[in-house]
């Protein structure tokens, strides 16, 4: 009853992208997954299981992927079962939220508007929902870099009572029983039983496949066409090199490391990464976040306590509290913060808005079916 | 930090082949083979551990009842009188022991090779390296989504031990429950470090020896005291803790796990 009111905002930012992708959807250039076909060998009886490979697509501007894609070879048919289930309510108690509940496309796959994540019968988590890109470049996730693996990464929100609340074997049990998924199994792994390590890789595969790295900053540093930053934009992004990339560092714009920012402590009193190691020089650090699509992924901060970029930019410039485990980037020379002008505040806002990849935002590879 | 972490993967990669290569010395035809037994007897001080209805008291004068006891045993390895180990190999050598699964307190170690056996020694919990592997590498009681609970999926890591009961003791606001679950494997990537609740236990048969041939199966009868969870090094007080679960305090109830096991017997089926 409560979540009809919360939920409209979302359907119809969903009905926005739906009519976006009719529009570029036509004007679309694939860019992946990049299916290599394989010729099925031919064998006298019976059906062959093959699948078809599908390429991680790696940027001429990032980094090595770390995702061991031998342990799990991306595949057309692994990557339409991950999206299925991705996008299938089926895996939270009352069938009402999917993985996409909560990770909208048109989002950058966070939570649009919500600074808080918001699950199951209109519970609030502690913290602001991650965007998902360019996972397969990550080794820890979430918030607190809790967990050390993507296939381990939906136990927690399928598992969460505020999120989904479902008992994992009971998930697997639904996606056993459900008419659409065996043959979906049988294609992707060879085999229609649904068990733990099929179903999370197939999430991982599709994933994976989130691939962002067409904003027109990639396509200004990779000298492509369409890749033409105004002065305004420049300039930010000098400001941005000059004091930004100690922490939001290479193309993927994080070191993934865990820093105290100076926000505040919120009335939730989150310690972050000292939940996990326990190590009191942990308290108050947070994953650095990427900044692609950040225009998108509004709010802001690790409990979304900002709604615009000028505000995020504002804290850096004289919010930033002083506290043990502060940032040494956010305390030199005798003064907390980052010191920006007026003028380099709205060229790094018309910077980081050069970062949001609309063909990625629009691509229907990644969409509900 | 790094460099320990560092030094950590290290290690796993050379022990990695290592274990690798004692898998395949294992099924050697020319090493004839048999199998062993062990079964873990679940007990408080002198009386047999009773789920719900059993009434124990603590070194702290508290009593309380259990309501559910899990361990995890693995990496074991079987000892001979010449001091030399045969360690069975890791992917048969995972073991989650349920109080409320009689089925599971008796493990059965295949294509043990025949001879002599003095003692042995396992590891409480789930290593590093296992529990950083690929999860097609998990399954079965070490399957991270369908084991009993025996899992942090927000700290990714494997619960070693879970003991739970009801005390007088335990806060209201509990429901008059306690809670303990010890984990921690010490690590993981990017030089994340974390509590290490690793521990291992070593028993010796006393005298006795367990005979393993062809023909026949020895049993070695374990006994597992979950009273040694509050009475050891540290005596846990549920007034005091009554609730640990990732938490420093948790490595003194691992010291304390370390030392509940003990030998009772070997019995030889033919």
């Amino acid at each position: 009853m409560i979540r009809v009111g919360t939920i409209s905002p979302a359907k119809i930012g969903f009905l926005v992208s739906a009519s976006l992708f009719a529009v570029v959807v036509s004007c679309q250039t694939r860019q992946n997954p990049d299916p290599k076909p394989n010729p099925a060998p031919t064998q006298p009886g019976g059906v062959v299981y093959q699948a078809t490979p599908v390429t991680i697509r790696q940027p001429a501007n990032f980094p090595a992927i770390t995702y061991q894609l031998s342990q799990n070879p991306p595949t057309v048919e692994g990557v339409a079962l991950g999206k299925t289930l991705f996008y299938d309510p089926l895996l939270s108690r009352d069938t009402t939220i999917s993985c996409g509940f909560c990770h909208q496309q048109f989002a950058g796959f966070g939570h649009s508007d919500h600074p808080l994540s918001h699950g199951i019968g209109g519970k609030f988590g502690t913290r602001n929902v991650p965007g998902l890109q360019n996972l397969g470049w990550d080794r820890e996730f979430f918030w607190d870099g809790g967990v050390t693996s993507l296939d381990e990464l939906p136990l927690s929100p399928i598992k969460n009572p505020v999120e989904m609340d479902m008992v994992f074997s009971d998930a697997l049990n639904r996606v056993q029983k459900n008419p659409k998924y065996p043959a979906l199994f049988k294609a992707a792994f060879g085999s229609d039983t649904v068990t733990t390590a099929r179903f999370l890789k197939a999430i991982s595969q599709f994933m994976l496949t989130l691939v962002s790295a067409d904003s027109r900053y990639d396509k200004y540093v990779r000298k492509e066409s369409g890749g033409a930053l105004s002065a305004d934009e420049l300039a930010g992004l000098a400001l941005f090199q000059q004091k930004c990339t100690a922490c939001h560092a290479t193309d993927l714009f994080t070191d993934k490391s865990y820093r105290n920012n100076g926000l505040p402590v919120g009335p939730i009193k989150d310690q972050g990464r000292y939940t996990i190691t326990l190590n009191e020089a942990d308290r108050l650090k947070f994953r650095v976040p990427s900044l692609r699509n950040v225009e998108k992924t509004f709010p802001y901060m690790h409990d979304g306590r900002f709604a615009m970029l000028e505000q995020v930019i504002d804290h850096y410039r004289s919010g930033v509290v002083n506290s043990p485990t502060l940032d040494p980037v956010l305390k030199q020379n005798g003064s907390s913060g980052i010191a920006l002008t007026d003028t380099g505040k709205k060229q790094v806002v018309a910077f980081l808005k050069t970062l949001t990849d609309d063909t990625f935002i629009n691509n229907r590879a990644f969409s509900a079916n | 930090m790094k460099t320990t972490a560092t030094i950590g993967l290290l290690v796993v990669l050379a022990i990695g082949p290592a274990v690798f290569s004692c898998n395949t010395i294992n099924p050697d035809t020319t090493v004839t083979t048999g199998k062993l037994r062990i079964t873990f007897d679940n007990v408080a001080g002198a009386s047999d551990l009773k789920l719900e209805t059993g009434s124990y008291q603590n070194a702290a004068g508290e009593a309380f009842t259990i309501t559910k006891f899990n361990y995890f045993v693995s990496n074991i390895r079987l000892r001979k009188a010449n001091g030399s180990e045969y360690v069975v190999p890791q992917d048969s050598s995972y073991f989650l022991i349920q109080e409320e699964k009689p089925v599971s307190q008796m493990v059965t170690l295949s294509y043990i090779p025949v001879g002599d056996y003095i003692g042995l020694t396992f590891m409480i919990g789930v290593d590093s390296l296992r529990s950083l592997a690929d999860i097609s590498k998990r399954t079965g009681v070490l399957d991270p989504g369908l084991n009993d609970g025996m899992y942090w999926e927000w700290n990714s890591g494997y619960i070693f031990m879970k003991l739970e009961g009801k005390s007088a003791l335990a806060p209201a606001t509990q429901n008059n429950t306690f809670f303990y679950h010890v984990g921690g494997f010490g690590g993981g990537y990017d030089g994340k470090k974390t509590i290490n609740n690793l521990r291992t236990a070593t028993l010796s048969f006393n005298n006795d020896v367990a005979k393993v041939q062809t023909t026949s199966t020895p049993t070695v009868q374990l006994t597992t005291d979950a009273l040694k969870v509050f009475n050891g090094q540290t005596k846990l007080s549920i007034a005091e803790h009554s609730s640990v679960m990732f938490d420093p305090y948790s490595t003194n109830i691992a010291s304390n796990i370390a030392q509940m096991f003990s030998y009772t017997r070997i019995q030889t089926s033919l």
